[in-house]
């Protein structure tokens, strides 16, 4: 294979990197290891657009920070992306905590944050009514907002599809080839793709891509977890909440979602790359933090709880740089916390290094640059007053008078949408990301089965070939009688064998009344000795004789 | 069902399990015309078509069904009565005003008004999240519910080798049914040091098969990459907390869990009906009627039932109430009764005594309620304000696990009562 560009990572910086680079005449390759866009760190995080007063301008995420923050509005409204600017509160308990919230006004100015204020108790009190009645101040930042961060991601790589991005899924980026100090290809699980530049934007992943092409690199995971609650108490709070950080501690913020579920979080320890488990431990320490800040925190309206891991280099900073190694090599790495706010700038950033790789006549712009991404309706976003407005959406197709989901009112419509989208979904997650089917209360109980079958019906699968995310995660094992076949199949076999030994006694009157502790039996025994060839052997046999282990 | 429906009904169901199946059919059979009952579902019946074992029934027609055979009792009237059902109708919202918007394919987004509403939306499982079992977030964790399905229903295993967290009913049932279908059921935790499922279930699902119950524990930790690996099982002392030192690690590919059931009251909420915290249902007077006159409730979004005979009896109770409040033929008490869980209970239902009883058909009240803990020897009692008895009875054993109800004769309440509470102690020894 051969294309120009090849984007490693399919989080939010790889997308944006990719929706900017489609604005040219490139051939572009974006390559993913998981099943779905948006499967690392860009859909395990706080989905804060941060105002920037935390910005130290001296540093590439401060930088980006800035830059970014007034883009978001056009951004989300082309891409159709939840997004609210809420504006937030650092809420301060203590003159200790004065004296920091005024440092962050102070330094908010001098960056030019807009509309900055120290405001008192009892405004506080007035604009948040459930907040902890002991907090004195706060300092409220009106440009600081929440976004859907999975929804942008793939709305971002999907935007960039329809203006000819290539996106490649469960592609892992195994090498780098290079030839004297020149990039020549990048080797994936399954393809060589031949280019002439490469955007590492690998997340936690980018220190091994970078040494592929031997650079040195150190990323050093930090994983924050989260709960988060049901819609009902969304509007508990009406912006985002950050304690003022000590020395220590960054504390814990309470924050409403795009969509009006409510979430408290994160913590931050050092973890392993992959590990992306809650702990009792941490979700203890969260609740605990989130009540000095909300007291009456609903805790029995937890729906869901996960964790992020941030991608920190040991400067604490953005690498945004090119290789000094390999000519044609771009790092978009350590982008930890704001690299969501940061993404659209971080682009902005990346096509200025990749116009240094070409002569200025290579890059022309398209003159079909399809900035918006076609609305997909979502019944979800329709209440009391206006729901009769859905209708025009079933006279079109019926499958949206169909719910299926029924804590988030997803309808088939909204799934089969997202099966046949620009960048298709191809796993529960994926829909789930998409059309919000199981995102609810019941977290896909209900809706997993029928889902199942929506996505074996379009894409022309078995059921059983559905997964939650990715191979291996199947979500059904065998055909209901599949399982006891092939024991009791094994267990015959074994007799026969045992038999032909001669070991075996034929219990002739027995064996019928026993038949079914005996399969048993010799099952575990099978299990024991090595049966593997045989077993192998005996699946075919069921199938043959079920017809095919799939049926219809 | 390619009927449409009209946008006016005396009576209005939200639900067809057996609860609103039940209510329809009685509401008729008591004269009310002009009833439509609405289900999201593309089959009626509610839960009961998946639960294809048996054991239902035994109550209400004093013969053992299982539960698509006691969903047909009620399905199979349908044709010959008025009854107008939708399937595949999802209702959206409900005002206090009664106008439902529900939705389906051949006629999108409708409302209907309604003279009277009869909740029975039924419940769903709580999940690992409602229980917040830390781990990773692989597939194989599912509800003991969406097994049954996946099995019975669509006829596909999810998994091999399971562990059940939860010995209610439906996670006996389900380790049962895995085992029969091959799979295999390492064992059924439960942090309680009892089981709260029916004592014929315990033997007929687990016994019988050897697979082992552990009582006093449960999951601490879900481990696996894609798809669970191996989970933690940990004892937990009296106060229900795990014990350092007592984990222990079990390899399996599958997490089952049943660890209990909400009532479906989304509909209810937005109509900004009060809820009883503890049921997790409507606060309903004995007509099961909400604060809303004229929207009642019945099933398991009231209350979480134990057996369907139970439901059915509970949607009579409503259908009977819908029909004296359409045509008009109830009398309000002078004062509100308030019942209230005193000692050893956790909820009763109803929660009020509205009305006045005069027809001789109607001599006495059931009260439905739970004990708060296992109690042997158990009386229990209902007293009034004055802290006069009004009735006792004796049970060898209540558990919280099994719904109590207490007959009350009607007679002993008079006009001026305006309390009652119920409770169960250890019968003292010798009293009778
Ligand atoms: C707890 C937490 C809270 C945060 N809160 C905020 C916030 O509120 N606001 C904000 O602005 N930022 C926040 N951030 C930061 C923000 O989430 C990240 O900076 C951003 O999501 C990083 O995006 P990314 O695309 O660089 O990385 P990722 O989203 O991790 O994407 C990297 C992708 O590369 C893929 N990949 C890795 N290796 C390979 C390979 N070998 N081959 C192919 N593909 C590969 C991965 O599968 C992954 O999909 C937070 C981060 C954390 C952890
Ligand atoms: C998994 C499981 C196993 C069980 N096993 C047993 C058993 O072995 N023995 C026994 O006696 N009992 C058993 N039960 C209990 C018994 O089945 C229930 O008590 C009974 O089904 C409750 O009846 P219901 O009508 O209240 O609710 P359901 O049967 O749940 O019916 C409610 C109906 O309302 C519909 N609905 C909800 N919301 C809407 C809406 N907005 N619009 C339209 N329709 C809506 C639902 O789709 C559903 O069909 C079990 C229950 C469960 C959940």
């Amino acid at each position: 294979m051969k294309a120009d560009i090849v984007i490693i990572g399919g989080g939010v910086t790889g997308t944006a990197v990719a929706r900017k680079l489609t604005e040219y005449e490139l051939d572009i390759i974006l390559v993913e290891k998981e099943a779905d866009l948006a499967s690392g760190t860009s859909k395990a995080n706080s989905g804060i657009v941060h105002a920037g007063y935390n910005a130290d301008p001296e540093t590439m995420k401060g930088q980006l920070n800035i830059q970014a923050n007034p883009l978001f509005d056009k951004l989300c409204s082309d891409l159709n992306v939840p997004f609210q600017r809420t504006g937030s509160l650092v809420v301060g308990f203590n003159q200790q905590d004065l004296e920091t919230i005024k440092q962050k006004k102070e330094n908010g100015d001098k960056i030019g944050i807009p509309g900055l204020e120290i405001i008192g108790r009892r405004r506080l009190q007035k604009i948040e009514p459930h907040i902890n009645d002991r907090a004195r101040w706060a300092l409220y930042a009106p440009s600081a907002g929440i976004v859907s961060p999975h929804e942008l991601t793939i709305a971002l790589g999907e935007n960039a599809a329809q203006n000819g991005l290539q996106v490649m899924l469960e592609n892992k980026v195994e090498d780098i080839e290079t030839e004297k100090g020149a990039l020549k290809a990048v080797v994936t699980n399954r393809e060589r793709i031949e280019c002439d530049v490469v955007i590492n934007a690998a997340g936690v992943y980018a220190d091994s891509i970078a040494r592929m092409a031997g650079d040195e690199m150190v990323i050093r995971p930090r994983k924050g977890e989260y709960f988060i609650f049901d819609r009902e108490y969304g509007d508990l709070i009406n912006h985002v909440l950050f304690p003022t950080p000590t020395e220590t501690s960054k504390g814990i913020l309470v924050t409403a979602t795009a969509h009006g579920n409510l979430l408290v979080g994160p913590n931050a320890y050092p973890a392993g790359k992959e590990d992306l488990a809650t702990t009792s431990g941490g979700l203890v320490e969260i609740m605990k933090g989130a009540v000095k800040l909300i007291p009456d925190l609903p805790r029995g309206g937890v729906i869901s709880s996960f964790a992020g891991l941030r991608a920190a280099a040991p400067s604490e900073d953005f690498i945004i740089s090119p290789s000094p190694s390999v000519w044609g090599f771009i790092h978009a790495a350590g982008i930890q916390s704001p690299g969501l706010t940061a993404a659209p700038a971080t682009a902005e950033r990346v096509e200025q290094l990749v116009k240094g790789y070409y002569p200025s006549e290579r890059l022309v712009k398209k003159d079909d640059f399809q900035e918006t991404l076609p609305e997909k309706p979502h019944l979800y976003d329709y209440d009391e007053g206006d729901l009769e407005d859905w209708n025009e959406y079933i006279d079109r197709r019926e499958d949206y008078g169909e719910v299926v989901c029924r804590c988030e009112h997803v309808t088939r419509g909204e799934i089969i949408d997202a099966l046949h989208s620009p960048v298709p979904a191809q796993t529960l997650d994926a829909i789930k990301r998409r059309a919000r089917a199981g995102m609810g209360r019941c977290q896909g109980g209900f809706c997993g089965p029928r889902v199942v079958e929506i996505i074996a019906e379009e894409l022309g699968i078995s059921p059983r070939e559905v997964t939650k995310k990715g191979p291996g995660s199947e979500i059904l094992q065998e055909k209901t009688k599949d399982l006891r076949l092939k024991k009791k199949t094994a267990d015959k076999e074994n007799r026969d064998n045992q038999r032909q030994e001669g070991k075996y006694k034929d219990p002739a009157q027995d064996a019928a009344k026993n038949a079914e502790q005996d399969a048993e039996q010799a099952t575990e025994q099978a299990a024991e000795q090595d049966t593997e060839p045989k077993t192998e052997k005996q699946l075919q046999q069921v199938k043959i004789e079920s017809g095919g282990a799939d049926g219809e | 069902m390619v009927s449409e429906f009209k946008d006016k009904y005396q009576l209005v169901i939200i639900g067809a399990g057996p609860a609103g199946l039940g209510a329809a059919l009685a509401a008729e059979e008591r004269g009310v015309k002009d009833i439509l009952l609405l289900e999201r579902d593309y089959f009626l019946g509610g839960i009961l078509p998946q639960c294809i074992h048996n054991g239902f029934g035994l109550d209400y027609f004093g013969e053992e069904l299982t539960g698509p055979e006691y969903a047909h009792r009620f399905i199979d009237r349908i044709p010959e009565s008025t009854v107008q059902v939708m399937d595949e109708t999802m209702v959206l919202d409900i005002t206090p005003d009664k106008e439902i918007t529900a939705l389906n394919r051949h006629q999108g987004v409708q409302k209907i008004e309604a003279k009277a509403v009869l909740l029975a939306m039924g419940c769903r499982e709580r999940t690992r999240e409602a229980i917040k079992i830390p781990g990773d977030r692989t597939a194989g964790v599912l509800t003991a519910g969406t097994a049954q399905r996946y099995i019975n229903i669509e006829g596909y295993l999810p998994g091999r080798k399971v562990i059940v967290l939860g010995s209610g009913d439906i996670g006996l049932i389900m380790a049962r049914r895995m085992t029969l279908e091959g799979a295999e059921v390492d064992s059924v935790l439960e942090i309680m040091p009892y089981s709260s499922g029916l004592v014929r279930n315990k033997v007929q699902c687990l016994d019988d098969f050897d697979i082992p119950l552990k009582l006093n524990h449960t999951l601490t930790r879900i481990e696996g990459d894609k798809r669970v690996e191996r989970v933690v099982v940990s004892r937990v002392n009296d106060d229900l907390e795990p014990v350092p030192g007592s984990e222990q690690t079990v390899e399996c590919d599958t997490v089952l869990l049943a660890v209990g059931l909400i009532p479906e009251n989304e509909l209810t909420k937005q109509m900004g009906i009060e809820l009883d915290p503890v049921t997790g249902g409507a606060v309903v007077n004995e007509q099961r009627e909400t604060e809303i006159n004229g929207v009642f409730a019945c099933g398991n979004v009231l209350q979480v039932h134990d057996l369907v005979d139970y439901v059915t009896e509970e949607s009579e109770i409503a259908a009977r109430a819908v029909s004296e409040y359409l045509s008009r033929r109830r009398k309000k008490r002078r004062k509100k009764i308030k019942l209230t869980a005193g000692e050893q209970i956790t909820y009763v239902v109803p929660h009020r005594i509205d009305y006045v009883y005069q027809d001789k058909d109607k001599k006495t009240l059931k009260l439905f309620l739970r004990s708060s803990v296992p109690v042997e020897e158990a009386e229990l009692k209902v007293v009034d304000g004055r802290g006069q008895e009004l009735i006792s009875s004796r049970k060898k054993i209540v558990t919280p696990g099994e719904m109590e109800t207490i007959i009350l004769p009607l007679q002993f309440l008079d006009e001026d009562t305006e309390e009652l509470t119920v409770s169960v102690t250890k019968a003292s020894q010798g009293a009778d």
